[in-house]
């Protein structure tokens, strides 16, 4: 198998996820089945090739410093799962 | 004939001509959704108060003899990740079930400025991933022509609520076929515009520069009206392209002599069900009669463009998903010790099983010791994937696949391996990857009465001939008036 439980694990961290021994054996599987098939791309040359990050050619996108209109507060905190004193509200940070 | 089972452009004529009010056709379409939606389940969201409050100012407006644009005043649904001010906009997860826009997408503001009755929010995969709307945290949708089946996905809701007549038209979002894939399994017509015409200001982010917002219709007269309503420049979405678009309802011409179409082999090989590749041969035999050109061509890298998507699009989720962490909108925990906690734990029970495994995956891919094999390769592959659409397009006007490898599944059947439902997408992703315009129109029937899509494929910005193409071989064909019995 290409992906090991610690790999899980690990990657589990990055992501912010919490993943119990069992789902980490099942998602190793599952992983490890879906790198097997990306692993497919090595066939392919790709020396001198660039990378495309968009299929559109990008360019910087700039605008007047201008000041527009912004949300109303209490609008924008309605959707907040906790708020206190017109602030997002979480544990405690700093000790 | 029924209000509901007529297509946009017929509802808009008559409305121009006070055959019918708004209000008529919108109550046709509300009293349609609550006679077969416990069925077929398209919607999050019901809005109907809403949009007939809206179709009841279209008729004072026209009672007082003010000119209506075309499609205004006709009911339509949206994507349940196209933002809509004031109303739920779940994205179909536990994480966003009660979130509440602030705003309205740049598509859903177009729709308002031609007094469209919004209808609802329309089931979809959990973030838009999933290929046949299962992935749902609420309910799964049935698709219209066999309620067993799936209706495919991501926009699964769109597809069965026009192929079920509870909306006249709808907005679909496609990152790797999610528009296409469903209209295909519901025999109704899904367009992908080229990346960058319709802005992604206030569509939920799943894979950015895949993602485009399109819509779902009737027929493809349908879809240029609308292509026309939503397309266009926007500040809001910088990757938005700044062109004049064109009236796009000028491209449908009954005429295809001297269209060079090309259709890759790979694309009608051994992965495809025998009853679809035939079908797609049948098609390219009618426009071949209808003076059309057809030539068989090898794109190369279409083997790798399903690989490279899972990779590319999975980044940008682990990516674009990171916001959610409890804070400042969506779901939040009850279980946590400190601020880690808090995140891991909401994300833990907010996302579904498909949306961590693409975490997780795109996580993976982007991780140290493993972003040169996995991500950089499968960027670069991506460029080769354009290059070889670039080759094709100095030869052929259009490329002709089918939509899908098979018709509507029944449900269940592909859930318990996550690379089998993978696979669905595999003559979809290529175009997203190369930010191409592609729809799928209804070209037949399987023997199970299930509806065939076939997809053509245009040039960057080139929707005009991808409408001329459909219009023709729709206007000499049968397989778009078919409706399912429910």
């Amino acid at each position: 198998m290409k992906i090991s439980k610690q790999d899980v694990l690990y990657v589990a961290n990055l992501a912010r996820l919490n993943v119990t021994d069992e789902e980490a054996d099942k998602l190793a599987n599952e992983m490890g089945s879906i790198i097997d098939f990306a692993d497919m791309l090595s066939e392919v040359d790709t020396t001198g090739i660039e990378p495309t990050n968009h299929a559109m050619k990008m360019e910087n996108v700039f605008r007047e410093d201008v000041i527009t209109g912004s949300y109303d507060r209490e609008l924008i905190l309605k959707n907040a799962p906790s708020q206190e004193s017109g602030c997002y509200s979480v544990p405690k940070v700093v000790e | 004939m029924d209000l509901y089972k007529m297509t946009a452009h017929q509802l808009s004529e008559m409305l121009k001509n006070k055959e019918v009010s708004s209000t008529e056709i919108t109550k046709s379409v509300v009293d349609r959704i609550a006679s077969v939606d416990d069925k077929v389940k398209s919607y999050i969201t019901v809005t109907a108060d809403k949009a007939l409050e809206t179709a009841k100012a279209v008729d004072e407006k026209i009672a007082k003899g003010e000119e209506i644009a075309p499609l205004e005043g006709i009911p339509a649904g949206i994507k349940d990740n196209i933002c809509t001010e004031g109303i739920n906009t779940t994205c179909a997860s536990k994480m966003l079930e009660n979130f509440v826009p602030p705003y309205d997408a740049f598509v859903t503001k177009k729709l308002k400025a031609i007094n469209t009755p919004v209808l609802g929010k329309l089931n979809m995969d959990e973030f838009a991933m999933g290929s046949s709307t299962e992935n749902s945290y609420f309910f799964k949708t049935a698709n219209p022509y066999n309620l067993n089946k799936v209706p495919g996905g991501s926009s699964g809701g769109s597809a069965a609520s026009v192929g079920a007549d509870t909306a006249v038209y709808s907005l679909g979002s496609d990152t790797g076929g999610s528009i296409r894939q469903p209209a295909s399994f519901c025999g109704v017509v899904g367009l992908k515009p080229t990346y960058g015409l319709v802005s992604r200001f206030g569509l939920i982010a799943f894979a950015s520069s895949l993602d485009q917002i399109g819509p779902l219709t009737k027929d493809v007269t349908d879809s240029a009206m609308v292509l026309n309503a939503i397309a266009g420049h926007d500040n809001f979405d910088s990757t938005s392209v700044k062109m004049d678009t064109p009236d796009y309802t000028k491209a449908l011409v009954n005429n295809v002599k001297g269209l060079k179409i090309g259709i890759p082999e790979d694309y009608v090989g051994d992965g495809i069900n025998p009853e679809v590749k035939d079908a797609i041969l049948k098609a390219a035999e009618t426009y071949k009669a209808l003076g059309a050109e057809i030539e068989f061509f090898k794109l190369a890298a279409s083997k790798h463009a399903l690989p490279a998507y899972y990779i590319i699009s999975s980044a940008e989720a682990s990516s674009n998903l990171a916001r959610y962490d409890g804070i400042k909108y969506g779901y939040r925990t009850e279980n946590y010790t400190d601020l880690m906690s808090l995140y891991k734990q909401t994300r833990s029970e907010g996302f579904g099983k498909e949306v961590k495994r693409r975490i997780m995956l795109g996580t993976y891919a982007l991780s140290s010791g493993y972003y040169d094999a996995y991500y950089k390769k499968a960027q670069q592959v991506r460029t080769i994937i354009r290059n070889d659409f670039d080759n094709a397009f100095a030869k052929y006007d259009v490329i002709l696949t089918p939509t899908a490898p098979t018709t509507a599944f029944t449900m269940g059947e592909k859930t318990t391996d996550p690379l089998q439902m993978y696979l669905e997408d595999i003559c979809t992703v290529s175009i997203n990857i190369a930010g191409l315009p592609a729809m799928s129109i209804p070209c037949g029937f399987d023997k199970g009465g299930m509806p065939i899509g076939m997809q053509l494929i245009g040039r960057a910005f080139g929707e005009e001939t991808l409408f001329k193409a459909a219009y023709t071989f729709e206007q000499n064909t049968e397989y778009h008036k078919q409706r399912p019995n429910l």
